[in-house]
């Protein structure tokens, strides 16, 4: 398990560099998680960050694109739009969870 | 052993193969032919992969406004479902047999076609309509989901899709 240091945090990483635990993450470390793969976080971000950090307590998994549009209120264009090409793995990133498992 | 590593990791996100596309031709009606290309069109485009889907034949079923919401399954001619073949030509068997079907998506959050179409449509994904299909049906641009970009041939989406990795269900 490599651990790694991101403007100062020192959090452990998987193999591909998700956050292990998701309690590690923080406001701070989101930005420089994003900012690693090219996003500036606006409020739109945040919003949808804030819902999979509450999704991911309550259900343990890190929401789809389908859970973001049912549970979340995000359509999939917008989405898209705001995490381009593989929103959902994006999402999960800056947001200190697990690649998502499901497969809708 | 923990590493402790100086350079952060990154996911590579955008490690998209420029030239990879997915073309699907769904050429069944029934519900259970209707999924796997959904569900598949979905996770491509969710990986950043443009697809595109033709829907020919019976495959008609799930892009006809009138159709689309009452696909159905049946367990004739399908040994998988490990019931008596004969019991499936019995009255009201496939109406029960398509009601548990969708039950079972809908537990698992998977939703119904038309809404499926609709998300894979929100995703980027592009829906193609079989031109020998529309004729042979006599139905035009009126008659299908209204999501659907065009009526077009078999030619026209083979030349769309030039290079795409194919499946055909």
């Amino acid at each position: 398990m490599p651990t790694t240091t991101l403007a100062g945090h020192t959090v452990d990483v998987n193999e591909e560099g998700f956050l292990i635990d998701p309690a590690d993450w923080s406001d701070d470390l989101a930005a420089v998680l994003a900012a690693q793969i090219g996003i500036t976080l606006d409020d739109a971000h945040w919003d949808v960050i804030r819902f999979a950090r509450k999704d991911f307590e309550a259900t343990g998994e890190s929401p789809t694109i389908r859970r973001l549009s049912t549970a979340g209120g995000i359509p999939p264009k917008r989405f898209f739009e705001l995490f381009p090409q593989k929103p959902a793995k994006k999402l999960a990133y800056v947001a200190g969870l697990p690649k998502p498992r499901g497969c809708v | 052993m923990t590493t402790v590593l100086t350079d952060p990791i990154v996911p590579n996100f955008d490690v998209v193969d420029p030239d990879r596309k997915l073309a699907i031709i769904c050429s069944k009606g029934n519900l259970d032919m209707a999924y796997p290309a959904l569900v598949l069109a979905n996770a491509a485009l969710g990986e950043g992969i443009p697809t595109h889907l033709f829907f020919t034949f019976w495959g008609f079923d799930i892009i006809n406004r009138k159709t689309m919401d009452h696909l159905k399954f049946t367990m004739l001619g399908n040994t998988a479902t490990h019931m008596p073949q004969g019991l499936g030509g019995l009255p009201g068997m496939t109406a029960m047999s398509t009601h548990q079907l969708k039950k079972s998506i809908a537990d698992v959050g998977v939703p119904e076609v038309p809404e499926f179409l609709e998300q894979i449509v929100g995703a980027g994904g592009h829906l193609w309509a079989c031109r020998m299909s529309a004729d042979m049906m006599q139905l035009n641009e009126d008659d299908l989901y209204e999501e659907v970009e065009g009526i077009i041939s078999a030619t026209d989406f083979i030349e769309m899709t030039a290079g795409a990795q194919l499946l055909f269900i």
